[in-house]
């Protein structure tokens, strides 16, 4: 028994309980989200591609997407980027202030992000049930709403959550863990916008 | 012989006892009817995948009794073909989707990954329970469906034309299509959840080069999950909106392409079974280490032939589709890479030979099933090279020959190691052994009857018996051999009988376990059996390959957690030097609201487009408020918070 009392220990009282990027496991979590539905938008790219290998026109009799409104929408995109990046690295040293306002500026960026969206759809020039030139397209478009709607709300209930007396360190890391997921969401739009609006201009020539 | 040596260890000291009533407090399981939906430990949620898979693994053995009562005779009428039809898709979808996956990757990574690497609970802990009861709604309504004459009819990958809006007509395709979106959504919980213990939350001291090889291997399949059920996710996606949404992927006189559905079918099928086999190699090198008495030959070499096979398993998929008029170009390359899978899965053989023949072999029923998995396993592996070459696979593709075959490396890849695994860890799960006799009679009608069953299906495949027939004329020369395959059954399920006897019986009346029955050497073997519902009173460190084997004397333990609150230690990814503190949360009923939500959107959508849209509407509100913090907690926190310096 006598030994018990001098086990050796590894003390780990002093460790954080408060840490960002590869130091939350929250942070891996979204890596792994990430991760699934990378793969989910690479695959969808692929099955569009395939499509077109199997086609003779594409698209087959009618205009590509209007380009205005899916430009509109990355440039938007893009330039939430900068405040994103902002509150992100303000979220780091708890920065309530910043966070708050960081929160807002990008909730209306999301709501503004889905009214353009709401325009994209309207000006796709086509149906998803004509053929599977359609169907492709409003899937590829349909998956990245998901993904903006999803971020949308998530941002929202973030941004009220940050005006109650909630707040606490998991909830900075959650901050930036937000502005880290939306940096996927504009990233997928890249690609996803060449293929939906530029690739058709393209093959077509 | 091997011998209960550990009765001291249960002898606490008062400050301990005191620290073990505080633990328990804190972790405790919330009781009562409205607490077993509140689970949150991974132990509870571990056992309940574990009871779920092993009830959907009968329900497809029992379906598999029904086709080989049809098929003992020629001409039967015991079935109809419509019901026949239901039946094999039925057990082949049982038994892929809501057994092998959910049983030889979500069941062990649950249960025993946290245990291995020497923490409290699975990482997201809620997200956990969620996977979980998704998982079991899906099957719930998957069988409700087969009850009410709705099984899904169209083979277990569901292949369109067949299955699409044209011929597949009424709900049939619609509940397998939706039966793959809830077991695909709880198997990438899941994985996510694997990898984040794994690479976070392991005990300090257990670097990458010291994690368990079995945990490895749930490490290798929950990569695999991430990249390869996204293939599933979209076809089973693609078939849906087509069935209800008039999509047209797949429909050839407006641009569609049957093969596509193929494509991203075998995206994700092949690498399915490879996500099923590696957990049981992983099995069969713990068994082989414990039962050898020794440290595991060719470590380095059993990991990286683990993540070989996963690299190469997405490289492999156009081999089930040779009979499609693929040009010969790729036939050729998925051909060669096809053989090349034997190189690794070779290598892990010759490993797990060298540790038995160098070892201090202790044969007992685990280690059994170990030696029929590598009879039975390198069979089917023999007939893979048979069906890896392109003029063979046109010749026996859809026959019997390809039934032997995957029966062959499935049962001999996951099943017998299965067996093992339940013979070896149901000490841990209950405290008690399992019958030796018992167990060893289910090993060899088990071994028997598989042999009986499957072997005679080579060659009445080869006499060109195809696959998917409720019934055969008389004067084919399938006969016999068909009525031996059906004897062969009645072996099988004696065995399983025996065995859950077995398990039964054993669980009330088996000799006490105690926390370390086979004196293995991994963490799980370190706590009581079963364990508590905080795991470990001291949380490990570890100081080798085999942390128990490999403790130094007066091995550390970690102190310093907040002892009040469901704390753990998170680690560094590569050498597992502690990084920081956090905290696990608490049980709640939100994650199984959120679960009966997202099922009701998800059966909603086979009806109507709008089951998506408008049951989005209660899985936000569910998540939201499984999201939203409890004050008491947040101010709890807050009080003791220490940031990481940047």
């Amino acid at each position: 028994m006598a030994e018990r009392v001098d086990r050796a220990v590894l003390d780990v009282s002093k460790l954080p309980t408060v840490g960002f990027g590869m130091h939350s496991i929250t942070w891996w979590g979204i890596m792994g989200m990430m991760a699934i539905e990378g793969m989910v938008f690479l695959l969808m790219i692929a099955s569009y591609f395939y499509l077109h290998s199997r086609s003779v026109e594409w698209p087959p009799d009618r205009n590509p997407p209007d380009l205005f409104w899916g430009t509109l929408n990355l440039g938007l995109f893009l330039v939430s980027i900068i405040p994103n990046e902002w509150y992100r690295r303000r979220a780091r040293k708890g920065d309530l202030r910043a966070v708050r306002l960081g929160l807002v500026i990008l909730s209306l960026f999301g709501i503004a992000n889905v009214v353009v969206r709401y325009f994209e759809l309207w000006h796709l020039n086509t149906d998803w049930s004509i053929d599977a030139y359609g169907s492709a397209v409003w899937t590829l478009m349909g998956l990245h709403v998901l993904h903006l709607l999803t971020d949308l709300i998530d941002t929202l209930v973030l941004t009220t959550l940050f005006f109650t007396t909630l707040v606490e360190g998991k909830r900075f890391q959650d901050a930036e863990e937000n502005a880290a997921y939306w940096y996927f969401v504009v990233g997928f739009w890249v690609p996803i916008y060449l293929v939906i609006y530029w690739a058709p201009r393209w093959l077509h020539a | 012989m091997i011998t209960t040596s550990v009765g001291c260890q249960t002898e606490l000291t008062d400050a301990e006892r005191l620290q073990a009533a505080q633990l328990d407090r804190v972790w405790q399981e919330p009781a009562g009817f409205i607490g077993w939906f509140k689970a949150v430990h991974h132990t509870t949620i571990g056992r309940r995948y574990f009871f779920t898979a092993l009830l959907f693994f009968l329900l497809a053995g029992l379906l598999a009794g029904a086709m080989r009562l049809q098929l003992a005779f020629p001409e039967a009428h015991f079935l109809s073909n419509d019901k026949y039809n239901q039946i094999f898709t039925m057990h082949g979808s049982t038994m892929m989707f809501l057994f092998a996956v959910p049983m030889m990757f979500e069941t062990f990574s649950v249960y025993l990954v946290p245990l291995m690497v020497g923490t409290r609970n699975i990482a997201f802990p809620r997200l956990n329970a969620y996977s979980y009861y998704l998982y079991a709604f899906g099957g719930l309504m998957f069988y409700i469906a087969f009850v009410c004459n709705t099984g899904a009819d169209r083979g277990w990958f569901s292949y369109v034309p067949l299955a699409g809006p044209d011929y597949g007509p009424g709900k049939r395709p619609d509940f397998w299509a939706q039966l793959i979106t809830f077991t695909e959504v709880s198997a990438l919980a899941v994985a996510v959840e694997t990898i984040v213990t794994v690479f976070r939350l392991r005990a300090p001291g257990m670097s990458l080069n010291r994690i368990p090889i079995f945990v490895w291997g749930q490490v290798v399949v929950a990569f695999m999950v991430i990249f390869a059920l996204p293939g599933v996710v979209l076809s089973s996606t693609m078939l849906l909106l087509d069935r209800t949404c008039s999509t047209q992927f797949f429909n050839p006189a407006v641009g569609g392409d049957v093969l596509l559905f193929q494509h991203l079918f075998w995206w994700f099928g092949h690498p399915e079974v490879y996500l099923i086999f590696i957990p049981g190699t992983a099995i069969v090198s713990t068994i082989v280490t414990t039962f050898s008495r020794r440290h595991v030959f060719g470590y380095l070499v059993l990991v990286l032939a683990m993540v070989a096979t996963g690299f190469m398993a997405f490289g492999l998929w156009v081999h089930h589709m040779f009979a499609t008029g693929i040009p010969q170009i790729a036939e050729s390359y998925f051909t060669a890479a096809s053989m090349m899978i034997a190189i690794p899965t070779g290598a892990q053989i010759f490993c797990w030979i060298a540790t038995m023949a160098t070892g201090k072999v202790v044969l007992r029923t685990p280690l059994w099933w170990v030696i029929g998995f590598f009879f039975v396993f390198v069979m089917g592996g023999m007939t893979g090279i048979f069906v890896a070459s392109v003029p063979v696979d046109l010749q026996v593709h859809d026959t019997y020959f390809v039934v032997a075959h995957f029966h062959y490396v499935l049962i001999g890849g996951a099943v017998f190691p299965l067996f093992g695994a339940i013979t070896y860890w149901f000490p841990k799960l209950t405290g008690r052994m399992m019958s030796e006799k018992l167990g060893q009679l289910s090993f060899w009608l088990f071994f028997v009857g598989f042999n009986v069953t499957f072997f005679p299906m080579h060659l009445v495949g080869l006499r060109g018996m195809p696959r998917r027939v409720y019934t055969y004329p008389p004067n084919m020369g399938w006969t016999q051999l068909n009525q031996i395959e059906s004897l062969g059954y009645i072996l099988l399920f004696l065995s399983v009988c025996i065995l859950l006897w077995n398990m039964f019986k054993s669980a009330r009346s088996g000799a006490i376990a105690g926390p370390n029955p086979w004196n293995a050497g991994t963490l799980e073997w370190a706590t009581t059996s079963p364990p508590p519902c905080y795991n470990f009173l001291h949380l490990p460190t570890v100081n080798g390959r085999e942390a128990i084997w490999d403790a130094t004397p007066n091995q550390p333990v970690v102190v310093g957690l907040d002892e009040d609150a469901r704390s753990f230690l998170t680690t560094r990814t590569l050498d597992a030097e502690p990084d920081g503190r956090d905290e696990f949360p608490s049980p709640s009923i939100w994650p199984f609201l959120a679960a009966v939500a997202t099922s009701l959107a998800f059966i909603g959508s086979i009806f109507t487009p709008w089951g998506i849209t408008i049951g989005a509407i209660p899985v936000a509100i569910t998540m939201i408020a499984w999201f939203w913090p409890k004050r008491q907690p947040a101010e709890r926190r807050r009080a003791r918070e220490i940031w990481q310096s940047e």
